[in-house]
This record gives structure tokens, C-alpha cells and sequence, in this order.
């Protein structure tokens, strides 16, 4: 597993304006007093385990936390976050949250959000979200399946995909929703895996640190619609071919177990790597030899361009799973447009003086009846 | 200030009255009561620039006045031709007037199609100053004239000045260095010029407004002042206009105060401010742009420094779903737009219902259904804001009745979103939206105080004893629920358009406390203190005229002249449609007949018939115009005889 690229501890620039908590946090303040309502063995269990756990360690003011989520499985989030919360309708959520982060910045404004609630209904205001770059966080739970509606297919299904809405199997291709934010202008955009907590909790902190808008896309299995739909990334055996954790400065090396900490093809740990197709510039896996290992990638989410971050985000079989990249894709400084909002507000005192309404109104040619 | 008024109610018959005299030496000056300009020309001649511009000038003479922007929906509809052209109308007087007049005195026509789209409008008699230079046989044909009205004799009946506009304003241009082309987009102040001679109005206004337009480019200011000087100079040397008039300062018709010419969406963006400030709440606009309502995000966004955002967003939805989001975080929220755009929003208005958090929205509305006709008015999209939702999700709504109204609609549609905690509809259309009117502009210190108390701590005792804050535990007078802000400590809560229990604000799938929560929304509603309706009924009337909306200008125009020609009819005139101020259905059970003139097919009526059992009559114009007073008054009479 990686190191955390940010400190738990100390100001974050992205939340500098939050207030801070005043006495040390625990899990527990952050659970509700409702009871969850999830199936048994959902994935959204361990999701809900892992951001209580890790909002501790942001040390907010639980008053400044707002989750605001849309219409589905997931978006019964806020529900049980005891934080300020609004369950909205569907897809509309990243539009909600924009309001109130755009108007209040000393708030930490989370958006939780399925695969139907984000990438169809919604699909429009995740991706002007993400291209204006306001200061929100989104999990987009990714189960592959309507859940709520009782299984019907998704917009990230994969095609063929027998549902009771396509009992001769699914026509649409699916969204890769990586490559739709990467598309998007996302200045963030990262993958995890409900199980994988260590994981998850790594890309939360990385996100949270982060200014403007950063897409969470979190694997999550829906054990009654779709059960097993990451299996492949999850079983320690097949899990080898099929992930490619990334870390930013690190090679792109899988395959063989282990983790892909360092270099160590010559002990056979990680036999394979992505390197850059000289031909078509595409990337692509090769078995890593001692003659190919300096071409192997290293992993740069911090790229100017997205190019490559697609890239990769292209590497991962839709149907199999083989080859699909997680951890922070692209993680790049861009203005965020809450903070722009702002500072015109405050540009517009500077060069006309706080607004006075008395001369607002009696401004333009104006008469006088004296009787 | 004096006023020369020779008759304080609009005449019936549309003429112009008034005294001549004769200064010695000069040309004719005859006094009149009022006059009716109507400018018209292709939509890319600048007439409603031109109609701006002497509105400006009349209304800082003192004049009473109404204006009627009427344009196509196309920015540049093809040259020439009928659907293309573009008019404004100005009804000025000396004393107070209610509508933009109904059929102008003079027309000024920049081509053929402008001639033809209008002439059915003026009386005989009337002075009609067209561009020869644009009457040329291809232009003519464009718009079916076989042979040129200027000479067949179809316009005999009529005062017609020839002006060859365009190679006037070429010639007077021709010093600068200027192409011809640049040269003839002048020929709009040459007219303006030149009816400002006609009607001895004050010039530097445009001379001012002019060099401030096109400050980055002095010689265009320097060639349109030219112009315009050039066609007042016209006006004063040539014989062809042998008369000019003169149209007193109405002040015996205003209350003392200051004043100054505004237009609906003006005003409503102005009330939307001082909402904000007398609420001491940062206003949050999100819209996304629609005609008529456009204008609104203009204004507003111009005002940052009053602490205004305004958001821009990528659809109708996020206007509204932004909007929401800032009502949440304690902001005066509002989202502007039409009636294409409320359907969109309708969702999210049933959600603001749920979570019963302050929101104004406001619709301009305009001709429907579908696109319908964006650029033209209607009052149809009343039965949408009252019911077009799902569930039992009702509304306030509130509807200005004059262009100046809107600043104080925005003001009384904030005051019962804050006190109420609800979504407000506010309804304007495009007529209030484009047309102007003088507004007495009010001291800041005579604007209500809406000040809200956000909740700071606990509101409910549980039985062990433990204080906690229960979101929907109401106030007992208003039903409003408290107004608890993220950034609060300890009253971190969640809400939802899931239903809530009531209190504590869980979710609650209980059959009877659904019930419970449907009918408490409504009551809080229908409990909505709103003032009551003042009925005008001077001579004990039988048959009572009701409306709402913009249709009071023409209505009371109707009503007066009713009055004059010996008739008795009552008045009134609603400004809150949900809920009817509370003494409505005594009111209509004091009369024999009601009659509703609405600009949709009755909708108020419908209304009025189910919930008071009146056998209100409708009657009904959705032309895309406001109702002309004459037409509304024959209608009348035949209500009060039939």
C-alpha cells in the first residue's frame, strides 16, 4: 500500500477555511443515531466504515461537514453521517452542493452518488461540476446496477448484461467513469475498491486535501443485483492480473502478487508493466524484462495533460476487469471556482465600495415632483 | 412643477386633443394631453434603442408614460421582412396613464415591412414618417406591395412625411471617416432626432447616454450625435413638418418624490437586492438564461459588490437544484426563468416544499406551451405554478401588476419564503418584464425589515431529559420549521425529500403521519398572512371586474373609461394567488356578476369557480399582446348589460 501523500494533521490549503474541531474526534461522533437500512452485505457498509473512520483525522468542526447526496442505494449516505446532510432527488445532487459550496466556504461539502444517480439522471451535473471545479467531494458508489428500482442495468453495465429490464441482455456500451471525468476537466479523479480500506481511506485523505472538485469512483458490490461483480479484484489470484494500483513517482508495475512498492522485477514479484506504445503513443502491458524495464511508466498524477491519465483509465477490460488501474489518476491545481466566485465579490467592493442600495436605486435619470 | 392638464382620464376615442399657439417667427407649437409613438423598423435598425432612448428623455421631462417593446425571437429575422420587424411603443402624457395606448398617433416606419406590419394599428388621421430611401419596388414586392403605398393613395387618409432617413444621415456624416454602411446604422438617431424636435424633448440625456455607449469608440459616439443633432435640425428647418407639440410634465398625477423610468425586470432585480439587504442575506441567483427572465442575471450580476452570486448553470434544473443548495447554507436564494424552465425545475420546487427552506421562483412568463413565443406575453403558467408538481406540494404565489410593481412583488414574495420557510413563486410576464413606467423610488428606511433568526441551540426536550434540536418541530403561529445552518454546532440534522416525521424530521413511512404532514404543509399555506383585497367600487357597482398580473394597466384603462361614459363597475385586482387574501369570497358574493379578463384561457376563473362556487365569467386574449383598454371596455359594457 502507499504512504499517505498528505499528513492527517496541519492545515489543508483546500480546507483552510473550514473551522477546526475543538476536541479530539472519533468514529463515533461521526455516526448517526439511525439505523442503517443497507441490505445485509452490502458494499455501502464498508464505504459508510471507512469515511466515519477517516473524518477523524481531518480534525473538522462536524458542524462545517455537509454530505448532500441524490436518489438510490447510496444516497441514503447522510442519512447516517451525523453531520449536517440533505438527501436530495436524483442526480440532482452535485448541482445542490454547488449552491452551498459556492456560497459557503467554510464548508466541507461531500456529494455521495451511485452509477445511475451520476452517470445517467445526473450525468449533466457531474460533469459541469467537475468542469468548473467548485470545492466538493464525490463518491460515485459503482455497483454496475440499479439497486434501488430492484436490478435493472446501469449506465456502467457491462453490454449483454441479462436484467429484468433486458432479458436478451443489455445494448448500450457502458461509461468508464474515469475516462468520462478525465474527459470532464476533473482536476481530481481517483478509483478504490469498497473492501480495500487501507486503499479507500488513502484516496479519501488524498481527495479531501485536494482544491476544487475530486471524483471518487469507489467499486462497490451490490450482493443482491449484482453480487460479485468485482470479483476479479478482489480475489488475491486473479486480483494480480487484473489491478494496477498506482502511485504517483512509482512505476506502473503489476502481476506476479505483491504490492507494486518499488522495483522488483529481478525477484519476479511484479512481472508486468505499462509502457507507452512508441508507434501510436497509446500505452499498453507488457511482460517487463530487464531489457524493457526502463521503459516501463512512472505513474505522474500531477501530468499537465490528461493524455496519459486516459490512457490508462482506457487500459481496463470492461467486461473482464483485467488491467484496471486504481488509486489517483490525475490530481492537477486549477483555479476553483468557488474561491474565483469570491474573490470577484471582493474585487467588485475594491473597485465600486460596498454596494449602497439608496444609490442603486436612484441611479439613472431621475425627476423630482415637489408638489 | 405645473401641469397643463386639459383631461385627467385617457380619452375613448384615442385622439389627441389640445390648444394651438404660435411663438412669433417660428414654427407651430400645439399643445396636446398625450401621444402614442410607435417606432418601427428591421430587427437589426435599433428601434428598441431608439424607443429607450426617447423613453429616457420623456420620462426625465416628467411626463407620465407606458412603453410596449414588441420584437421577434430571431436576433437578426431575414431583412425586410414582416415576421422581422421590431416596434416599440411609447404612450406619453401630462397626466396619469395606465397602458402603452392602443393605437399609436404617430408610426415611425424604417421600410416597407415595418409600414405594412403596422398601419392596420393606427387610426385615420394619424402622422406616419417613413424612409423613402428603404421603399425601394424590391423591398416594396418583399412584402406584397404591387405598387408604392407612399404614392397609390392608401395613405391618404393618413399625415404622411416623406424622409429620405438614410441619405439624410449619410449626408450629415459625410465629414467622418466613416464607410457608407457605418454611416447609414446611424439613420436610428437621425429619427430620433427628429421626433425629439417633434415633441420638444430634452437631448442631453442621449447625447450623454451615447458617449458613455461607445466610450472605447469616439467617432462612433461623435457620427450617432452628429445624427441625432442632424435630424432635429431637419425637423426644425424643413417644411414638410410644420407643427411640433409640446406634452407638459404630468405632476399633479405623481405624489411628491423622486422619480425615475423603469422596466419590470429592472425593478424585480432591484427588489431582489433590497430583499437581500433588508433580510441581511447574501443573495444567491441560479439561473440559466431564458427569455424573457435573461435580463434578471444580467442586472444582478452586475452587483457582486452588494454580496450577490450569481451562478450561471448548465441547465434549468441546476439553477434551481444551486439555488437550493444556498438556501440550505442560509442565503436569500432565487432562481430566475419562464415557463419552459418551471417545468424543468418542478422536481426541485416539490423538493423545497419537502425540506420547507426559503426560495423564490421566478417566472417570467411568456407564450406556450413548448417554446410557444418566447419574445411575446402571456399569463398562462398560473395553473402550473399552483399545481404543476407531484403530491400535494402547494405554493405561494405572487404576482406584480405593474412594471414598477415588481420591486415591491420581489419584496412581499421574500417576506413569506423567509417567514414561511417555503418556495415562493413569483409570476411577471413579458410585458411587465420589457415594458417601463415611471416609479416613485422609495427611501431605503420605508422597506419592510425581513430579518430571520437562524436557530442557535436545542428546540426540543426528549423525555430523559436530553435537549435536542428537531428540525421540523414548527413555530405554533406560522407552522414555519426552524432555520438551522450548516456551521452550527450541535444541531447537525439531515433532511430529505423522503417523507419526515414530523418533530424530529427521521424518516417516516407512517400512513397517519403522512397525512399529518400533507395537510400541515397546506395549512401553513393557506395560513400565509396576506393583505386583504381592496376593492374601487365608487357607485355601489353590480358587476365587479377581478385580475391579476399585468392586465391591470389595461383593465383599470377600461374601467375609467367605463366610468366616464356613465357606467358603474367595481374593481379588483389580486396580487396573491395562493393563498386568496381572506376576504375574496365575501367580496364576489357582493355582486351579481364577476368577469375575469385573463391572458390564457381562464385559469384565474377556474380558480375562482372551484374554490368560491362564483359563476365567474372569463374573458380571454392569448395573442402573445397585452389587452387593449377599448376592446377590454366593449367587453365590459356587454358584461354590465348582458
Amino acid at each position: 500500500m502507499a504512504e499517505t501523500s498528505t499528513e492527517g494533521t496541519g492545515t489543508i490549503e483546500a480546507l483552510s477555511l473550514v473551522p477546526k474541531a475543538e476536541a479530539r474526534q472519533s468514529m463515533k461522533d461521526f455516526k448517526s443515531d439511525q439505523e442503517v437500512r443497507w441490505c445485509p452485505g452490502c458494499g455501502d457498509y464498508a464505504i459508510l466504515a471507512a469515511v466515519q473512520g477517516f473524518m477523524p483525522e481531518l480534525g473538522l468542526a462536524k458542524e462545517n461537514i455537509v454530505f448532500v447526496s441524490g436518489i438510490g442505494c447510496s444516497s441514503r449516505f447522510p442519512y447516517y453521517m451525523n453531520t449536517y446532510g440533505m438527501h436530495s432527488i436524483h442526480g440532482r445532487a452535485p448541482a445542490i452542493a454547488t449552491g452551498l459550496a459556492a456560497s459557503r466556504r467554510d464548508l466541507s461539502v461531500w456529494v455521495v452518488t451511485g452509477d445511475g444517480d451520476a452517470l445517467s439522471i445526473g450525468g449533466n451535473h457531474l460533469i459541469h461540476a467537475l468542469r468548473r471545479n467548485v470545492n466538493l467531494k464525490i463518491l460515485l458508489f459503482n455497483n454496475r446496477i440499479y439497486g434501488l428500482t430492484k436490478g435493472q442495468y446501469s449506465p456502467t453495465s457491462e453490454v449483454g448484461k441479462i436484467t429484468k429490464s433486458t432479458p436478451m441482455g443489455s445494448l448500450d456500451a457502458p461509461f468508464n467513469p474515469v475516462s468520462l471525468a478525465l474527459g470532464a476537466e476533473a482536476s481530481f479523479v481517483a478509483r478504490t475498491v469498497d473492501s480495500d480500506r487501507k486503499h479507500l481511506t488513502d484516496v479519501l485523505r488524498q481527495a479531501a486535501a485536494h482544491p476544487g472538485t475530486a471524483l471518487i469512483e469507489i467499486y462497490q458490490n451490490c450482493n443482491i443485483f449484482n453480487d460479485g461483480a468485482f470479483e476479479a479484484l478482489k480475489d488475491r489470484q486473479q486480483a494480480e492480473e487484473a489491478v494496477i494500483r498506482l502511485e504517483h513517482g512509482q512505476p506502473i508495475r503489476f502481476g506476479g502478487g505483491g504490492t507494486a512498492r518499488s522495483s522488483e522485477a529481478e525477484s519476479g514479484g511484479l512481472s508486468k508493466g505499462v509502457v507507452r506504445d512508441p508507434v501510436t503513443g497509446d500505452l499498453k502491458v507488457v511482460a517487463v524484462t530487464p531489457d524493457n524495464e526502463a521503459q516501463v511508466l512512472v505513474h505522474d498524477a500531477h501530468a499537465a495533460s490528461p493524455t496519459t491519465a486516459f490512457a490508462l483509465s482506457r487500459l481496463a477490460d470492461p467486461d473482464t476487469l483485467h488491467h484496471t488501474p486504481i488509486g489517483v489518476l490525475r490530481s492537477v491545481d486549477r483555479p476553483v471556482y468557488d474561491t474565483q466566485m469570491s474573490d470577484q465579490l471582493d474585487a467588485a467592493i475594491e473597485q465600486n465600495g460596498k454596494g449602497d442600495l439608496g444609490a442603486l436605486l436612484a441611479g439613472g435619470d431621475t425627476w423630482t415632483v415637489v408638489g | 412643477m405645473t401641469s397643463q392638464v386639459s383631461s385627467p382620464a385617457e380619452q375613448a376615442d384615442g385622439t389627441v386633443v389640445g390648444e394651438q399657439r404660435k411663438a412669433a417667427g417660428a414654427k407651430d407649437v400645439r399643445r396636446l394631453d398625450r401621444v402614442i409613438i410607435r417606432f418601427a423598423g428591421d430587427s437589426g435598425d435599433g428601434m428598441q434603442l431608439t424607443g429607450d432612448r426617447f423613453t429616457s428623455e420623456t420620462a426625465s421631462f416628467g411626463n407620465d408614460l407606458s412603453t410596449l417593446p414588441n420584437f421577434p425571437a430571431e436576433i437578426r429575422a431575414p431583412a425586410g421582412t414582416l415576421p422581422g420587424v421590431s416596434s416599440f411603443q411609447l404612450h406619453f402624457a401630462d397626466h396619469d396613464i395606465l397602458t402603452p395606448g392602443d393605437a399609436p398617433n404617430v408610426l415611425v416606419a424604417m421600410n416597407p415591412a415595418a409600414l405594412k406590419a403596422n398601419v392596420g394599428d393606427l387610426p385615420r388621421g394619424a402622422e406616419i414618417i417613413v424612409n423613402t430611401d428603404e421603399f425601394t419596388k424590391r423591398a416594396m414586392q418583399k412584402v406584397g406591395y404591387a405598387a408604392s403605398p407612399l404614392e397609390d393613395g392608401s395613405l391618404d387618409g393618413y399625415s404622411l412625411h416623406p424622409v429620405p432617413l438614410t441619405t439624410l444621415t449619410v449626408e450629415a456624416l459625410k465629414d467622418f471617416d466613416l464607410s457608407r454602411k457605418e454611416a447609414e446604422r446611424s439613420k436610428n438617431m437621425f429619427a430620433l432626432g427628429l421626433l425629439s424636435w417633434m415633441y420638444h424633448r430634452p437631448t442631453e440625456g442621449t447625447e450623454k447616454f451615447l458617449k458613455t455607449k461607445f466610450a472605447k469608440k469616439p467617432d462612433i459616439a461623435a457620427a450617432n450625435i452628429a445624427a441625432f443633432r442632424a435630424g432635429w435640425n431637419f425637423g426644425e428647418t424643413t417644411e414638410d413638418f410644420a407643427v411640433s407639440y409640446e406634452v407638459a410634465p404630468a405632476a399633479t398625477a405623481f405624489p411628491i418624490g423622486t422619480y425615475r423610468n423603469i422596466s419590470g425586470n429592472l425593478a424585480l432585480s432591484y427588489g431582489l437586492v433590497a430583499a437581500s439587504r433588508q433580510a441581511d442575506l447574501p443573495l444567491f441567483l441560479g439561473s440559466y438564461p431564458i427569455t424573457p427572465a435573461s435580463d434578471i442575471l444580467h442586472e444582478l450580476s452586475k452587483h457582486k459588490n452588494f454580496g450577490v452570486r450569481t451562478f450561471q448553470a448548465e441547465d434549468e434544473i441546476a439553477g434551481i437544484g444551486a439555488a437550493l443548495g444556498a438556501a440550505f447554507g442560509g442565503s436569500l436564494a432565487v432562481t430566475t426563468t419562464s415557463g419552459p424552465g418551471v417545468a424543468l425545475k418542478s422536481e426541485t420546487i416539490g423538493l423545497a416544499v419537502s425540506l420547507e427552506l426559503p426560495l423564490l421562483v421566478i417566472d417570467i412568463q411568456r407564450g406556450g406551451p413548448s417554446t410557444g413565443l418566447p419574445t411575446k406575453t402571456e399569463q398562462a403558467d398560473l395553473l402550473q405554478a399552483m399545481y404543476g408538481r407531484n403530491g400535494e406540494a402547494p405554493v405561494p404565489v405572487v404576482a406584480p401588476r405593474t412594471p414598477a410593481d415588481c420591486f415591491d412583488a420581489a419584496l412581499e414574495a421574500a417576506r413569506i419564503a423567509l417567514t414561511y420557510r417555503t418556495p415562493v413563486m413569483l409570476l411577471s410576464d413579458g410585458y411587465l418584464a420589457n415594458g417601463s413606467e415611471p416609479w416613485r423610488i422609495p427611501e431605503v428606511d420605508e422597506l419592510p425589515d425581513l430579518r430571520v433568526q437562524f436557530t442557535q441551540g436545542p428546540n426540543h426536550t426528549l423525555e430523559d431529559g436530553t435537549e435536542v434540536f428537531w428540525p421540523y418541530k414548527r413555530d405554533p403561529q406560522t407552522l414555519a420549521r426552524p432555520w438551522a445552518i450548516p456551521g452550527t454546532p450541535g444541531l447537525e440534522h439531515r433532511i430529505g425529500g423522503i417523507e419526515k416525521q414530523d418533530g424530529s424530521g427521521n424518516i417516516s413511512y407512517d400512513p397517519a403521519n403522512h397525512d399529518f404532514m400533507v395537510r400541515t404543509r397546506q395549512a401553513k399555506i393557506d395560513g400565509i398572512d396576506v393583505p386583504e383585497l381592496e376593492v374601487d367600487d365608487p357607485h355601489g357597482a353590480r358587476t365587479l371586474v377581478l385580475g391579476w398580473g399585468s392586465t391591470y394597466g389595461p383593465i383599470t384603462a377600461a374601467v375609467r373609461r367605463l366610468r366616464t361614459a356613465g357606467e358603474s363597475i367595481a374593481q379588483a385586482h389580486l396580487r396573491h394567488l395562493n393563498p386568496f387574501p381572506a376576504n375574496l369570497g365575501t367580496v364576489l358574493a357582493r355582486y351579481d356578476k364577476v368577469v375575469i379578463p385573463e391572458m390564457n384561457l381562464g385559469q384565474l376563473a377556474t380558480l375562482i369557480r372551484a374554490k368560491y362556487l362564483v359563476d365567474a365569467h372569463s374573458y380571454n386574449q392569448v395573442n402573445g399582446m397585452p389587452f387593449k383598454a377599448e376592446q377590454l371596455a366593449t367587453a365590459l359594457k356587454e358584461a354590465i348589460d348582458g
